[in-house]
């Protein structure tokens, strides 16, 4: 199915092929939040719910993987809805707030919940995902998102984005369109997730807290918001430059933390300021 | 029984009080979430550590010494990460990513000149005292965590109240652009206020250092858990909900933790916290917050 | 006495200790170009704000067809029919010009999600004819020339134009302007003072906002005057030229006993 040198070039990096997608599809989680102007750091915790729903049937209960995935992504889209419902019609510091104590709040309930392991962790997850089922998503998402923004929904999220209030005279339902961007931010997080799981045939309650919401985070504002593409190619940057540049690699939440202050502050639409444009069809 | 889980209710409420008045001062003037606000928490206890250690210092000396470094450092973390943004009238979102960055890598910086393990006071700041009183059972630090929780917000609430330097800046919090006009010292009052409010985040930070005896870096960002919550409950930007939401997380906590779960008490301040979003926004005393750039 | 379109029935908003309006009540007819002035920090501003939305009232009412309009947030207002342009321009500085006439045009454009997803034949035709329609209103306002520009570029008076352009977008019955002829040239105003002459031949009700008396004197049918927040006169142009009390909100209570004098 595979060509031979892409076959050995996988089984060599696997582990980093497979951590490029699945962080290109956080980084994408990020993108949906920040197109319409939110700053949402639940994404780290959406995966953490969607690893451990999807984990939790496929291990425990035997269930098929495509299920274990609607799984990953019905769960932390409730979450989303249950959290973002109330916020999104409040400042954004509320959103910001009650997502960072969604990510800590889910790793003291992991580590206390011995059905899914407590502090070791989930073990032995079936290695189902691969790179097809990854970068398969990816594409999917990918084209998914441009065609969206190519579209009247594109042009409403960058006006959301530019002027809210402005936006909301056009006539733009603003609290629908933030809950519907964050919870399909919840809902791409969690399928990030449920591949990461069933591929490392390991989960821990730590993997989904602060660091790694952060780190997403950069991923998006590295790559710069303007496009999807923007933040894919910030998260593959950052996945693979720590691989590339060993030394890099003790000092990765150091560089992660610098480069949001940097990129705020000195560069505002990150390294590929290319922006998309918003029209979908002409003559 | 009920009364010691009260009596720590209160104890750990205070501290909580304590931590979340600095956090929700500085949005309250400023109009901005300064998510390193954690990370005073943890500094104020190694410099407390590092004086009581290296300078031989008493902690009654050390306390106050760590919470006014820590206010200098708030200052220079304020005006190097959120000074260009305020002059930029950069969107709310900038200042909450900036502050996020800033606070991984002060983290990561901090963790990897530290290390993640645990440091102790030494014996002599921390002998572990306690009293019995009508079979309550507290210690020496405890004490010590009340009596300057009590004599911190005091002190606040004339600062604020009684004084014209606390005119100004209440006058800043409510009408920023008037009080400019009217000759307020915007860029010395934001300067003060991230002073004092790094300093109740540091001082915050050595007394549960005390009261537990274990600093670590990272102790700053299980505190923040507990200050949003309470910042929330108690209403954004009001010092008096502040106060009075930390008690009552804190009371609420040792409840859970006595009758409930032990495991479940960290998760009751989100609860709170989401329970409030859902049903009252604004807060326990119905402050709006302010909508800002 | 024609049809009203908008009312506004005792509107009161207040900021903590400042009334910014207090007890204004006017109304607008069907087809009228009908203007709001008065000194700054009148309340004008405030007074579109409420109307559209954006801020909420402390207490009375806004009425729009026979509908009461209170409570309602800014984007179901725009879908009953009122569109604004704001004192402050704010455009979406990063979307073409074509861009931002065609967000103006959200609620009128039938694209469903499922077609967008799909680039279903249903969506692209949308897309052609929100292009269309979009382009049609920027040559009516004079900017079919910068479709493709970046909105943030264009020249200050081409934003204004765009802005209006970016509300005409809604289709709306009742357009609200906010001070428009800020910052243009003489030529630039003879330009708008055309562009709202074809825009209410074209049967749409204005509410308009400016500080150029001839401005305002010249385009409206009816002007409502504020001071301090309270409605202090209304009437026909002529009328309102006349009223002592207008003039001295304006000029000031002793250049007004002056001219009275002198008369
Ligand atoms: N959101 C607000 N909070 C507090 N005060 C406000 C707010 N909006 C307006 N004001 C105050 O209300 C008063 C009326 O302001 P408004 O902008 O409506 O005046 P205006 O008539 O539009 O003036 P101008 O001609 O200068 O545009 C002013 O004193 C202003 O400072
Ligand atoms: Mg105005």
């Amino acid at each position: 199915m595979m060509p031979h040198w892409l076959d050995n070039f996988l089984f060599t990096y696997q582990s980093l092929v497979y951590s490029l997608g699945v962080n290109a599809l956080l980084a994408l989680a990020m993108y949906v939040v920040l197109a319409v102007g939110q700053l949402a750091l639940g994404q780290a915790a959406f995966m953490g719910v969607g690893a451990y729903a999807s984990a939790l049937l496929t291990v425990k209960l035997g269930a098929p993987f495509p299920i274990a995935l609607l799984a990953s992504m019905a769960a932390p889209a409730l979450l989303a809805f249950v959290i973002g419902a109330p916020t999104l019609r409040l400042s954004g510091v509320y959103l910001a707030i009650a997502t960072i104590g969604l990510g800590e709040v889910l790793r003291i309930l992991y580590l206390n919940w011995d059905f899914a392991g407590g502090a070791l962790g989930l073990n032995g997850i079936p290695e189902k995902a691969g790179f097809v089922w990854i970068f398969g998503t990816l594409i999917v998402a990918l084209v998914a998102f441009v065609f969206v923004s190519r579209s009247r929904i594109g042009r409403a999220m960058e006006a959301i984005r530019a002027d809210e209030a402005a936006a909301g005279v056009m006539g733009v339902n603003l609290p629908a369109y933030k809950l519907a961007a964050l919870v399909a931010s919840a809902a791409i997080a969690g399928l990030a997730g449920a591949f990461n799981a069933h591929v490392s045939s390991f989960i821990g309650p730590n993997d989904y807290g602060f660091d790694q919401a952060v780190t997403i985070l950069s991923f998006a504002l590295l790559g710069g918001v303007g496009s999807p593409f923007g933040p894919v190619l910030g998260a593959l940057v950052l996945t693979a430059l720590p691989e590339v540049l060993r030394p890099l690699h003790d000092y990765r939440l150091v560089i992660d933390g610098l480069i949001i202050v940097c990129v705020v502050i000195f560069l505002p639409t990150g390294i590929l300021p290319w922006r998309i444009g918003r029209i979908g069809a002409r003559k | 029984m009920l009364a010691q889980q009260l009596l720590n209710g209160i104890l750990s409420g205070a501290v909580y009080a304590l931590f979340a008045l600095g956090f929700t001062l500085m949005f309250g003037v400023l109009g901005v979430i300064n998510l390193t606000y954690g990370f005073y928490f943890s500094t104020g206890a190694f410099i407390a550590l590092y004086a009581t250690h290296y300078l031989h210092m008493p902690i009654w000396a050390a306390l106050p010494f760590a919470a006014a470094v820590t206010g200098l450092i708030a200052i220079v973390i304020d005006e190097l990460l959120l000074g260009p943004l305020r002059r930029a009238k950069a969107p709310e979102l900038s200042s909450l990513m900036v502050t996020l960055g800033a606070t991984l890598l002060l983290y990561s910086l901090m963790t990897a000149w530290f290390t993640t393990d645990i440091r102790r006071f030494p014996p002599a700041v921390f002998d572990g005292g306690a009293f019995e009183i009508a079979g309550l059972r507290i210690t020496l630090s405890q004490i010590l965590i009340v009596a300057t929780t009590a004599l911190i917000v005091g002190a606040l609430a004339l600062l604020l109240q009684k004084t014209r330097l606390g005119l100004a800046v209440r006058a800043l919090a409510e009408n920023p652009d008037a009080a400019q006009l009217m000759g307020v010292n915007a860029g010395g009052i934001v300067r003060l206020v991230s002073f004092i409010s790094g300093a109740l985040g540091g001082a915050a930070g050595v007394l549960i250092g005390l009261n537990y005896n274990a600093i670590q870096p990272y102790m700053g960002e299980a505190m923040m858990l507990k200050g949003f919550a309470v910042i929330i409950v108690g209403g954004l930007g009001d010092i008096r909900g502040a106060v009075i939401a930390g008690l009552v997380l804190g009371l609420l906590e040792s409840v859970t933790a006595g009758y409930i779960a032990s495991s479940m008490k960290d998760a009751v301040g989100f609860l709170l916290l989401v329970l409030t979003l859902w049903f009252r926004p604004v807060g326990l005393f119905g402050r709006v917050a302010a909508k800002r750039a | 006495m024609s049809a009203t379109l908008l009312s506004v029935e005792d509107l009161t908003v207040r900021f903590g200790g400042l009334t910014a309006l207090s007890g204004v009540t006017f109304c607008v007819a069907k087809g009228a170009v009908h203007g709001l002035i008065g000194p700054n920090g009148a309340g004008k501003t405030t007074a579109f704000n409420l109307i559209s939305g954006m801020t909420a009232q402390t207490s009375g009412s806004v009425t729009l067809e026979g509908a009461k309009l209170d409570g309602l947030p800014t984007w179901k207002r725009t879908a009953r029919g009122m569109a604004r342009t704001f004192q402050n321009i704010r455009m979406f500085r990063e979307m073409t010009a074509l861009e931002n006439v065609m967000a103006g045009a959200h609620l009128r454009t039938p694209e469903s999600f499922g077609s967008i997803l799909f680039r279903l034949g249903s969506f692209r035709a949308a897309e052609r004819s929100a292009v269309a329609n979009a382009m049609d209103i920027l040559d009516f306002v004079g900017l079919s020339e910068q479709a493709e520009r970046r909105g943030g570029d264009l020249a200050y008076g081409d934003q204004r134009r765009l802005e209006i352009a970016r509300a005409l977008a809604s289709d709306p019955k009742l357009l609200m302007l906010d001070e428009p002829a800020a910052g243009m040239n003489p030529s630039e105003k003879i330009g708008l003072i055309d562009l709202i002459a074809r825009l209410r031949a074209r049967g749409l009700t204005l509410l308009l906002v400016e500080h150029d008396m001839h401005f305002v004197m010249k385009l409206c049918d009816r002007i409502t005057v504020l001071n301090f927040g309270a409605k202090i006169a209304e009437g026909a142009p002529a009328e309102v030229r006349a009223n002592p009390t207008v003039i001295e909100a304006y000029l000031g209570a002793k250049v007004a006993r002056s001219l009275e004098t002198r008369a």
